[in-house]
């Protein structure tokens, strides 16, 4: 038990998937505008992680190898088609805010990493805990983030004024800059240097003259 | 067409502006080497698949796309997600084999990104984008060209700042990845400029 | 398909099956069938449901309308822009728009509009107009309320758009709407001149614009412009004022 406790904790802060393994990223900034979109997110992309974990797990002594990633890309754009369309169905404001973020999960690294590098090797219940562990990383970093940049860019959160704003009486000035994309990046890279100030076993080496390094 | 040039290049640039091809983006602008090769493949690869979308879009899976065979009320473009993706994989499984026969000396600069960009959301954003602002076919050859250019420079730019930075005394926490993203950041502000800009 | 070079796949320990092209045929049929089915019938049930959805969202931005609507009833008309008569249906039909007419980056623009009219009587009290334009990250879709004289917006109110929130996702802000009733859409030699402005408005041919929203400003701006001209409802209003010589 021990075992599947640390496949499912693991990713929300030690191996966490943004932060660490730098994947995921692209709809990580780009829907934190607000706290509602990035838990509208957030949980499309459990979803999603967790049923293609799933069910690429299920059947990953069938697939021949030449053709698995089509079929594991295959198999995640059906559950993101599906996904979506269930939001355009039950939740249609917030979809339309999403745009095409939803869509874009197909692509999120994170997706394609777990099911080439965890789904495919091990038993389906590993596979899905793999899958809502490392969601629940994603998610802790997009509702940081989106928390964060809500509070200070329209003093509301989730919709509900909590700053007073001062065009309408109050004291706060909204931070403009927290609107736009660059707050993302400065936020995110914040949020790294605290994460691996406190863990230094997930810092970077000094680059010495010898690093070719490959490309990830 | 040249206002769509520039926008596509710079105030919509899609690393800077809509954060697409982060992963790719920030693991491989670390060498400038590196960089150069992935920025031009992505150029290559953005130029063919946002046309060939389009033509899939408005032929095939748009609203009223099948008229032409009289199914006018038919909309399937709930397919072109997959449609789209479809497309790219067999792209750039195609180019890298091209690359591999007849042009080698191509294959070594760009042919090993091939596999990376296939999943990159920034090709497959480009493409929604697309299909979501209703480009015709001509917007979709410069878009597509824009964007991958766009692109293409952002992690050209990075991946000179981060040579030079590397070698430099960072804090532990902020070393590599941390300060990264601070300048993209940083650059993200700098390419939004552009978007004050009047065109004719 | 030959299969690929090996250098461009790593080497990965994993329990796979034979890669005999039955079997990899099989295996692909498979998947892209119960793929298919699935996503089908999800898009086919839901339909009905977004539809709805998109109709709501159009209706309660038209109960924004009711303001100026007061007690009346609107009737929908079914207009031909490009003569601006009446027609009895919409045929659903559209062409493409050339880039240099294409103000608001709609690709392509219906042949037959719905538009809907205030009559009082015979006379026309209040014409509401669905307009729509490329913002900065999505569509703006609304509807521009004119006043008798077609020349004095009653309201302008959008219904669906993707904006950013706190920015461009303003233009749905009550304040912001409040700027529109009594702004007028062309001068006295009948030349289009209303724009929303960066900063302060001065005149009422001006609206405050959005802070930090030029581009979705610069959208409503593009989007009036073309829908009130030779390409949108220019035909069509024209033949009102003709009706109605004041």
């Amino acid at each position: 038990m021990n075992d599947r406790l640390r496949t499912l904790v693991d990713p929300i802060v030690v191996a966490n998937p943004v932060t660490l393994q730098v994947l995921g990223i692209c709809s990580a900034l780009a829907v934190t505008t607000s706290l509602t979109t990035a838990l509208v997110m957030s949980g499309a992309l459990i979803v999603v992680l967790t049923l293609s974990n799933g069910i690429i797990s299920l059947i990953r002594k069938q697939v021949p190898s030449s053709i698995r990633l089509i079929v594991q890309i295959t198999i995640i754009a059906s559950l993101v088609i599906v996904v979506d369309q269930l939001l355009q169905a039950y939740l249609f404001e917030i979809s339309q805010r999403l745009s095409v973020f939803v869509s874009l999960i197909v692509t999120n690294c994170i997706v394609l990493g777990r099911a080439e590098g965890f789904a495919m090797k091990n038993p389906p219940g590993a596979s899905l805990l793999d899958g809502i562990g490392n969601g629940l990383g994603y998610a802790v970093i997009l509702i940081a983030i989106g928390t964060i940049r809500e509070l200070l860019g329209a003093g509301t959160l989730l919709g509900v004024a909590i700053l007073p704003l001062a065009s309408e009486g109050g004291w706060f000035t909204p931070l403009g800059l927290m609107s736009l994309p660059p707050s993302a990046f400065f936020l995110l890279g914040g949020l790294v240097w605290a994460v691996r100030s406190v863990l230094p076993e997930q810092a970077e080496p000094m680059r010495d003259a010898n690093d070719a390094g490959p490309p990830r | 067409m040249t206002e769509l040039l520039l926008r596509a290049v710079f105030t919509d640039n899609l690393a800077l502006a809509y954060f697409l091809g982060m992963c790719t983006f920030l693991a491989v602008s670390r060498h400038l080497e590196t960089a150069f090769g992935l920025g031009l493949a992505m150029i290559v690869v953005e130029t063919i698949t946002v046309p060939i979308n389009n033509l899939l879009f408005t032929r095939l899976l748009g609203p009223g796309a099948l008229s032409w065979l009289g199914l006018g009320e038919v909309d399937l473009s709930f397919l072109m997600l997959i449609a789209s993706i479809g497309v790219i994989a067999a792209t750039v499984q195609i180019l890298e084999m091209i690359l591999d026969r007849h042009f080698p000396r191509l294959y070594v600069a760009l042919g090993i990104y091939l596999p990376l960009i296939t999943v990159n959301c920034a090709i497959l954003g480009a493409s929604l984008f697309m299909t979501e602002r209703r480009y015709t076919f001509d917007e979709s050859v410069v878009y597509g060209f824009g964007s991958g250019l766009g692109w293409a420079l952002a992690i050209w730019a990075l991946a000179a700042l981060r040579e030079r930075i590397d070698e430099s005394h960072v804090p532990t926490g902020l070393r590599g990845l941390g300060l990264a993203f601070i300048l993209t950041g940083f650059m993200s502000m700098g390419f939004a400029v552009f978007g004050g800009l009047k065109f004719g | 398909m030959p299969s690929p070079a090996p250098h461009t796949h790593a080497v990965i320990p994993i329990a796979v099956a034979s890669d005999s092209p039955g079997r990899t045929l099989t295996v692909a049929l498979l998947v892209a069938l119960v793929c298919s089915v699935v996503v089908s019938v999800t898009a086919v049930l839901l339909k009905p449901r977004q539809d709805a959805n998109r109709l709501l969202a159009r209706a309660a931005s038209m109960m924004g309308m009711t303001a100026v609507l007061g007690s009346g009833v609107p009737q929908a008309r079914f207009v031909d822009l490009a003569s601006g008569a009446y027609v009895e249906r919409d045929p659903g039909s559209s062409q493409p728009l050339p880039a240099d007419r294409d103000r608001a980056g709609l690709g392509r623009r219906e042949d037959v509009a719905a538009v809907f009219e205030l009559r009082d009587g015979g006379r026309l009290r209040l014409l509401i107009l669905p307009v729509r334009g490329s913002g900065y990250q999505s569509t703006l879709k609304g509807y521009l309320a004119l006043e008798p004289d077609l020349n004095t917006v009653a309201a302008l109110s959008f219904y669906e758009h993707g904006e950013t929130p706190g920015l461009g996702a303003r233009v749905e802000d009550d304040a912001w709407r409040a700027l529109w009733p009594g702004r007028q859409l062309a001068d006295a030699d009948g030349v289009f001149r209303l724009e929303v402005v960066k900063g302060a408005a001065k005149g009422v041919h001006e609206v405050d614009g959005i802070s930090g929203a030029t581009r979705t400003s610069s959208g409503v701006n593009r989007l009036l412009h073309f829908w009130l001209g030779p390409d949108g409802y220019g035909p069509y209003l024209a033949r009102l004022r003709a009706e109605n010589p004041r």
